[in-house]
């Protein structure tokens, strides 16, 4: 059974250089979880997004990882929070093709699909808060979707 | 040790039952078929998990959950249970037979009990009799939950080796490897058929791949979907993915289904794809001729 | 993963020059601001040394996401511009899955299997093409 220790840690994310942080801590964690090589480097790709996010939209945040259990199964969260202007208009953020002009949009429906498990709150002046699951060895995606 | 609280609701005191007789219970199912043949190595073992057990029940009897099996208390016992079951199940028992080793264990812990309340009132050693039964039930739920999860677990890894042999990779030629794919394409299948092939082009510096779709029955939008994506990737790795095995029948459908499989090459077989990457290899095969000559 | 592609790198990352093709080499995780540093370099260094081609191998890059991705679609359209085409080479298959899988298929980009394969690409005088295949001119 793989252990939790090593895996759980709140990450600052306030610079460039947290975010190669929280890839190396990320990449770690999914390593020890037992994530197969596809889905490391998935789950390592959403936060790096998830993280540029916080950090360019949200003015700055943290990351929250940690390991969970559901039937057995071992799983990574990783939970994003920042206290930024929110975003404005959620369902367009999540649809393909949203950008806010810099030319590849704020990542979140990409991301979106990188994981199993996706949550979002924000709403303007509130923060953001966008959690994140991945499950070592199920596939994903939901039925009826590639 | 609590008193003995007759004002207690039957949770209550089962719970403290459960706390007080705690050496009792576990020496009398340290002598169960159940844990006397999982714990082999001394009886002192068999003890010891007979107590975790104890515990966990008194936790959940502490809640007041005895009917929920998703109560906090029994997530600690999951893998232990899944364990003994594991054993049983090994040994050749089938799922009834170890569920009846389980409900073995109910008989002596309620003995304990009526002796216990021996001054109580009939009706208030019914309700406490009730309620552990309830939570030795839930138990067995628990227990039988476990093993069915290990079984998927185990299900779901078989599967998967057995899409990983059914995907063979061929090397046709130097830089050109082929997949011939036979059978349904679902999702999970999709991804390995994805996986196996990128990691032969890396493998072999394969500058060409071919998916062969002959053997596939029917085309739909997600298939498509997928070998859109197996071709995106393997350009974007420096390769070219050709599909081929379209039959007349699967054009049909693309078509009629309105399927743009945008700029994805295909051929009808694998020998027209396997033409298509010699000829941009630049790969000529000859005829020799009668004396020998002009072999390629 | 591997251990060896763990450090990440700061400050600049080294470019070569191979006759007329600029050769870099990325390895392991990357700041930010090193990746931006590569194209503002790679764009200086180009129109200085008139080179004709650029080769990028990422095949010790472990994650390409947006970001990254962005500034490899503006090394290619920035070296178009200045005469000079760019190969992006050696993507790993997990990174070429997770790219796909988030949209990004940089469809402008030519790609090759490695290095090799993407000097070639360069330097034949052959129709280019968008996987790095060659197609040989009719005599």
């Amino acid at each position: 059974m793989p252990t939790a220790a090593g895996v759980e840690a709140r990450l600052p994310i306030r610079s460039d250089m947290d975010l190669v942080w929280v890839r190396q801590h990320v990449r770690q964690a999914a390593a020890q979880l037992g994530f197969g090589l596809v889905d490391q480097t998935k789950v390592l790709t959403a936060a790096s997004e998830l993280a540029r996010n916080t950090l360019v939209h949200g003015g700055g945040g943290e990351v929250e990882v940690s390991h969970v259990t559901a039937d057995g199964v071992s799983g990574l969260r990783l939970t994003f929070s920042d206290s930024g202007p929110g975003i404005p208009d959620l369902d367009r953020a999540l649809s393909d093709g949203y950008t806010t002009g810099d030319g590849l949009g704020m990542g979140l429906g990409g991301a979106r699909r990188l994981v199993h498990d996706f949550e979002v709150e924000s709403a303007p002046g509130s923060g953001t808060t966008v959690r994140v699951t991945s499950w070592v060895g199920r596939r994903p995606g939901r039925p009826g979707e590639a | 040790m609590p008193e003995h609280e007759a004002g207690g609701t039957p949770t209550v005191e089962v719970r403290d039952f459960l706390r007080r007789r705690r050496e009792q219970i576990a020496q009398r199912w340290a002598d169960e078929p159940l844990f006397r043949t999982v714990f082999t190595v001394s009886r002192d073992e068999a003890v010891e998990a007979g107590k975790v057990v104890v515990d966990a029940l008194a936790e959940v009897a502490d809640a007041g959950r005895v009917e929920d099996p998703d109560a906090a208390g029994f997530s600690g016992l999951r893998e232990q249970l899944a364990r003994m079951g594991a054993a049983r199940s090994r040994a050749g028992l089938s799922t009834t037979q170890v569920s009846s080793e389980l409900a073995a264990l109910w008989p002596p812990m309620e003995n304990l009990l009526v002796a216990d309340m021996g001054e109580a009132p009939p009706e208030r050693t019914r309700e406490c009799a009730s309620a552990l039964g309830v939570l030795m039930g839930t138990l067995r739920l628990v227990a039988m939950q476990a093993a069915l999860s290990e079984g998927q677990a185990l299900i779901d890894r078989q599967r998967l080796q057995l899409l990983e042999v059914a995907t063979p990779v061929i090397k046709l030629w130097d830089g050109i490897v082929a997949v011939p794919l036979i059978g349904t394409l679902d999702s999970a299948r999709s991804q390995v058929v994805m996986e196996t092939l990128l990691n032969a082009v890396v493998d072999q510096q394969a500058r060409f791949a071919i998916l062969d779709i002959t053997g596939v029955p029917t085309v739909d939008s997600l298939v498509a979907q997928h070998l859109m994506k197996t071709v995106a990737a393997a350009r974007l790795m420096g390769a070219e993915c050709v599909v081929s095995g379209i039959r007349p029948a699967i054009a049909q459908t693309i078509v009629h289904l309105g399927l743009d499989l945008g700029t994805v090459k295909t051929r009808a077989s694998l020998a027209d794809a396997l033409g298509h990457c010699l000829h941009e290899l630049g790969t000529n095969i000859v005829n020799a001729a009668p004396d020998g000559a002009g072999r390629r | 993963m591997s251990e060896q592609s763990s450090r990440p790198v700061a400050g600049h990352v080294p470019v070569l020059r191979l006759g007329e093709v600029l050769l870099v080499t990325l390895q392991g995780d990357l700041y930010d601001t090193t990746a931006q540093q590569l194209q503002q370099d790679l764009s200086e260094s180009i129109a200085t040394s008139r080179v004709t081609g650029v080769v990028i191998d990422i095949s010790g890059v472990e994650v390409v996401d947006s970001f990254l991705g962005r500034v490899l679609a503006e090394i290619a359209a920035q070296s178009e511009l200045l005469a000079a085409r760019t190969v992006l080479a050696g993507m790993r298959p997990a990174v070429a899955i997770t790219l796909v899988e988030l949209g990004l298929t940089l469809p402008g980009m030519r790609t090759a299997l490695n290095t090799e394969a993407a000097l070639e690409l360069l330097t034949r005088p052959a129709v280019p093409s968008r996987s790095g295949g060659l197609r040989q001119e009719s005599p």
